[in-house]
């Protein structure tokens, strides 16, 4: 910092006596180049200009959702109706619609919920709550944490060797919600802690002063204390798995399904996938309804993340201790 | 008689209690240690594949060679193009969503009023919330004509538009991170920085960005990595064409779109090029690994830098 302020030999020495070397050399530098020369319009500028390249960046991301939004909105608006969501895929671009993958997309998720989040959530309360600080906590946590780092792709091959060989699944809408539950499971695990954290230690301290054992006080104090804070990473968690398409191509969900799956082993498509497909094909008319298509996965999406929003606000409010 | 009776009842209920207590911790510790299995699961199927494609492929040929063509005899399986079309991909996400997404950091921390951070915070969570296909679909439809206006030899299928669109998915991650690392260094010192005199420009750039350092690089690597594992948006935008080359306006084929590539034909199982997916998912395994591996220690590492 100091190189901006261009301190002259002479103004080096100001609070200090003029005794050394340094000082006598400074007498003979003319008077004007002795002056503090803060060089504040230059300064200034510069200032400005950072402050404009930051507000560009700040910008560009702004626009971006705009022009996303805009793009998609504009090409798919006129495609939404009743018949679109009411319809089965077809050949014909005019008739496709997305009744198979907007079910299969519901019960994907509803059969991931039931996986991940107690497996999730339990998981969470061991490394918080039970375990001690020892080195298997840091092997687990590390894992954890490198876990949330695998590309999706990559559980998705696992998926398909484990779910869909190994146990024999097929192609099917258990071997898909079990795939997608590996995927989101360490990103429950984490905000389920983050969560757990923030129950203020008293609470525990309290139940245990009473009496409970440590599972009576998880249960009854710590869980409904830190409840709206782990909804709130699970609907966030789960509204990933409704957007992942990677993992469930590679285990092989269907783009093409006249019939909504009935039994969590029948063939199953969801909305991304519906998606993938019609936007990689050449015709105008299937990227109109891809463009149909990600508004109403958008809709999903935008409700399931308001509600989280929603409770981490009541949260915030509630938690004034 | 009631009394003795009440009083082992309620010596069940402790014994009970202590009974549940041990069930339940022993579930729960079987719900952390799935974590482990899931990773010993992830490393060792991928192993045991990828040793059979390396049975009929030397592993030096794999890494080195210059040729990708696993569908067609002859079959040649260097994996160079693929890395090539990666390669391209990241580094143009990184060019622009890194220095964009800590601008945004540095904006809604330094510069902006508390009104336009809550207008743009939202704003980035939708963007962030945003599936990947949905970006793959804007590159195809809006990205790559836009890039065809400017320059017309622009190919359908490119690698720039690839680029820029996971630029703009990884944008929000980065920009938030940044915005943590930032908040996080103390007020104290960014005010002794405005004591000597400097202005609002000179103490981000020479006090809050090398303080919160760690966190921002982390954010870095985090960024790229990503960027290394997107699949969705690549295989949309850049294509199916394995090359090497040195110009990102031409169809290039990433690892993990190879992998879907192959995943989504009808190769039959136990064949060489089905097997080499594995391989292939291996290689993003152990890179995506270093680079998470990279940003916790530097993290762990430049913490106290802050403080």
């Amino acid at each position: 910092m100091m190189t901006d302020y261009e301190l002259t030999q002479g103004s080096a020495s100001i609070g200090s006596p003029p005794i050394n070397g340094v000082a006598t050399q400074s007498r003979q530098v003319p008077l004007e180049s002795r002056q503090w020369r803060p060089r504040r319009t230059r300064r200034k500028y510069v200032g400005y200009m950072f402050l404009l390249l930051t507000l560009a960046a700040t910008l560009l991301g702004v626009a971006a959702l705009y022009v996303l939004l805009e793009s998609v909105i504009s090409q798919g608006w006129a495609r939404l109706s009743w018949d679109f969501i009411s319809n089965f895929p077809s050949r014909i671009a005019s008739r496709a619609g997305i009744k198979a993958a907007l079910f299969g997309s519901i019960y994907l998720t509803g059969l991931v919920a039931v996986i991940a989040i107690p497996v999730g959530v339990g998981a969470a309360v061991y490394l918080e709550e039970f375990a001690a600080d020892t080195k298997w906590r840091r092997v687990i946590d590390i894992n954890i944490a490198n876990l949330a780092g695998v590309p999706s792709i990559v559980y998705g091959m696992l998926g398909l060797m484990l779910f869909v060989r190994i146990c024999a699944f097929g192609h099917s809408l258990l071997a898909g919600a079990c795939t997608m539950s590996l995927l989101i499971l360490p990103v429950i695990i984490v905000t389920a802690r983050e969560a757990l954290k923030t129950v203020p230690n008293g609470v525990r301290l309290a139940a245990l002063g009473l009496g409970a054992t440590k599972w009576q006080t998880i249960r009854a104090h710590v869980l409904p204390t830190a409840l709206p804070g782990i909804l709130t990473g699970v609907i966030l968690s789960l509204s990933r798995a409704v957007g992942e398409t990677a993992p469930l191509l590679m285990i092989g969900a269907l783009s093409y399904m006249a019939f909504v799956p009935e039994s969590p082993m029948d063939d199953f498509t969801v909305l991304p996938i519906q998606i993938f497909n019609w936007s990689s094909r050449p015709q105008d008319e299937f990227r109109v309804a891809a463009a149909a298509g990600i508004l109403v996965l958008l809709a999903i999406l935008l409700t399931v993340n308001s509600c989280a929003i929603f409770m981490r606000m009541r949260f915030q409010r509630k938690m004034q201790w | 008689m009631s009394f003795m009776s009440e009083a082992f009842l309620k010596l069940d209920r402790v014994k009970l209690a202590h009974f549940e207590e041990s069930v339940v911790k022993k579930l729960l510790l079987g719900c952390a240690l799935f974590c482990i299995v899931v990773t010993i699961g992830i490393v060792f199927l991928l192993f045991e594949e990828a040793i059979g494609f390396f049975a009929q492929v030397p592993l030096s040929d794999f890494l080195l060679g210059t040729n990708w063509a696993p569908m067609f005899e002859p079959r040649s399986f260097g994996v160079l193009p693929l890395i090539c079309g990666t390669f391209w991909v990241t580094l143009g996400a990184a060019l622009i969503g890194l220095p964009t997404g800590l601008g945004i950091g540095l904006f809604l921390n330094d510069f902006a009023p508390s009104w336009i951070r809550n207008l743009v915070k939202p704003v980035l969570e939708i963007l962030a919330g945003i599936p990947t296909v949905v970006y793959g679909y804007f590159a195809l439809t809006v990205i790559t004509p836009w890039l065809q206006g400017l320059l017309p030899s622009v190919e359908v299928f490119n690698a720039a538009s690839a680029a820029i669109v996971v630029g703009l998915m990884v944008l929000p991650m980065v920009a938030s991170l940044c915005d943590d690392a930032i908040k996080s260094v103390p007020r104290a010192v960014k005010e002794a920085g405005f004591a000597l005199g400097a202005t609002k420009s000179e103490v981000a750039l020479q006090v809050t960005i090398p303080s919160a350092l760690s966190g921002i690089v982390a954010s870095f690597i985090l960024a790229i990595s990503r960027a290394f594992g997107e699949t969705m948006a690549v295989t949309l935008a850049a294509g199916s064409t394995p090359k090497l080359t040195l110009n990102p306006f031409e169809s290039v084929q990433t690892l993990t779109a190879y992998i879907v590539q192959v995943s989504t034909g009808d190769t039959p199982q136990g064949s060489i090029e089905y097997k080499s997916i594995f391989a292939v998912g291996l290689l993003l395994l152990v890179v995506s690994l270093l680079f998470n591996m990279l940003a916790f220690y530097l993290v762990k590492k430049y913490r106290t830098v802050g403080e």
